[in-house]
């Protein structure tokens, strides 16, 4: 059963795969940061949605939708509008190369995003693995 | 949505020549000891000086530019204030330079921060001019560079899209003197940007023409190259190549032949084509399956033999022929590394090559396991079958 994307059991089920990716688990086990993904409304999404991501040495933490975007102060902020994180999310929009071409726009530091490629492919990698229904 | 960068490219026989048409006061030629001993940056200077422009040299750039070579440059820049930085050598001096000038419009960042995400507004103060004295490196017509982190013995791929040269003056004299092992070190460099360039996960229209191009001139005169240095035909074919293929990969991004070379050649001082060269056999024989067909249509340039062996397999074989025709190394062990050194370094080869960021821009990324396999294989010379 496809689920609702951007909603709080969407990330939830990101979690999920991403503590059962061995791949991950292995591309991710130096990474120490938190995020805001943050998904701006367009079409039928009127409202701004924050996901908020603990990654820790190749584990999710926590995942959960945030009200507000003060509630959190997290290492990482990456947004984008629905239709971009849509691509990325099927896989038509490598995340790096959307990074670079600023399609995805970063907040944080950037060095440590640099030497952590891989794990970035691999959360990608594990997004797909959510049955996604997408607003049109 | 993706780019394609390029400079004005200035080609062949007396290219040279056409720094008598730059316009402005002051230039910053960044080279190493060697092309002044050859008297190359004399002859820079000399068409600058035509040009009107007054010029220093910074020659301080070691082989594997470290980040303090980089600030030294930068100092030198701040205080003399060009409005041209000149790179004039091989790889490492491309590289030096285009830190050197990033690092002199933009003096509060550090070099390892820059990156491809944010812009930089350079050209505000200098604009850059690359001329090749190697035919291998192809820096010097595309926007990444690779530092040492001295402190980790590490290699940094860096880059930024505006970080390309404005004009690179493509001039064969300069690579005519090249001893054979450097032909050949370089010559394997360029044919593994045009190899990875073409079947990269980043490939497209724009790089693929000019990836196959490259792949077709290194073929056929890398080993004329090498064998005479003397044969200018082949001299210009390789330069023209090398640059050719930079330019291609440098907009489509190469693959694992690179982030296993940059391991191997941090942790063990390999000179950079030689060992990105040595990986790339292996590299095309473990995405054999996936990158199937651009390696039929390499294989159909090159006129390779395809029906008993996969195209991939064909290519593998025919890299290595040409490698072995030129002196190269086949697998780590030849490169004289002890196998008690290679496996007391394995979990750091494989940790780096892990990381770099050629491997997310791989058709087929490796886990840590294949990674290790990778380097396995490739120590002992074995095909890789998995």
């Amino acid at each position: 059963m496809p689920i609702k994307f951007p909603s709080d059991e969407w990330i939830k089920a990101l979690m999920q795969e991403l503590n059962k990716s061995q791949a991950y688990r292995d591309a991710a086990k130096n990474w120490e940061g938190d995020f805001y993904f943050i998904v701006e409304p367009e079409g039928s999404l009127k409202e701004q949605t924050i996901f908020y991501m603990d990654l820790w040495h190749g584990e999710c933490r926590s995942a959960s939708i945030v009200k507000d975007e003060k509630e959190k102060n997290p290492e990482f902020r990456i947004w984008a509008p629905l239709s971009k994180w849509r691509r990325v999310i099927e896989k038509k929009l490598d995340p790096i190369q959307g990074l670079v071409t600023r399609q995805l726009k970063l907040k944080g530091n950037l060095m440590k995003i640099m030497k952590a490629p891989k794990a970035a492919l691999e959360l990608v990698n594990c997004c797909t693995l959510v049955p996604t229904d997408f607003p049109e | 949505m993706w780019y394609f960068v390029s400079p004005d490219v200035v080609f062949g026989e007396d290219a040279i020549s056409h720094l008598d048409e730059i316009t402005g006061k002051k230039a910053l030629i960044i080279t190493d000891i060697n092309m002044v001993n050859m008297g190359f940056s004399e002859e820079v200077k000399k068409h600058l000086s035509t040009a009107g422009l007054e010029c220093q040299v910074f020659d301080s750039v070691e082989s594997e530019p470290s980040i303090a070579t980089v600030k030294k440059g930068a100092e030198v820049a701040s205080s003399y204030r060009p409005e041209w930085i000149v790179a004039l050598g091989g790889g490492s001096v491309m590289d030096a330079a285009k830190a050197i000038w990033v690092l002199y419009e933009k003096p509060d960042i550090q070099p390892e921060e820059i990156n491809p995400f944010e812009p930089l507004q350079l050209r505000q103060k200098a604009r850059l001019i690359t001329i090749p004295t190697t035919s291998g490196t192809g820096s010097d017509s595309n926007w990444g560079f690779v530092l040492t982190d001295t402190s980790e013995s590490r290699k940094l791929g860096l880059g930024c899209r505006e970080v390309h040269a404005d004009i690179a003056i493509v001039d064969p004299k300069f690579a005519a003197k090249m001893p054979p092992e450097l032909t050949a070190d370089t010559g394997m460099d360029a044919l593994t940007h045009a190899i990875e360039g073409y079947t990269s996960g980043w490939k497209n229209d724009f790089s693929d023409g000019l990836c196959l191009k490259a792949i077709q001139l290194i073929f056929k005169y890398l080993p004329r190259a090498y064998r005479d240095g003397t044969d200018s035909e082949a001299r210009e074919k390789m330069h023209n190549a090398a640059s050719i293929a930079g330019l291609g990969f440098g907009n489509s991004m190469a693959s694992i032949a690179h982030s296993t070379g940059h391991s191997l050649g941090a942790l063990f001082h390999i000179p950079h084509g030689r060992a990105v060269g040595l990986f790339l056999p292996y590299a095309i024989e473990f995405a054999a399956d996936i990158s199937a067909t651009n390696y039929k249509e390499i294989a159909h340039l090159l006129e390779l033999e395809t029906e008993r062996l996969s195209a991939a397999a064909s290519l593998a074989r025919a890299v290595k022929s040409l490698a072995q025709d030129i002196n190269q190394p086949l697998k780590i062990k030849d490169l004289g590394i002890s196998y008690d050194s290679f496996k007391l370094s394995l979990p750091k080869l494989v940790s780096y090559a892990d990381m770099d960021t050629q491997t997310v821009t791989a058709a087929r990324v490796p886990t840590i396991d294949e990674y290790e396999k990778l380097f396995r294989y490739a120590y002992d010379g074995k095909t890789v079958d998995f």
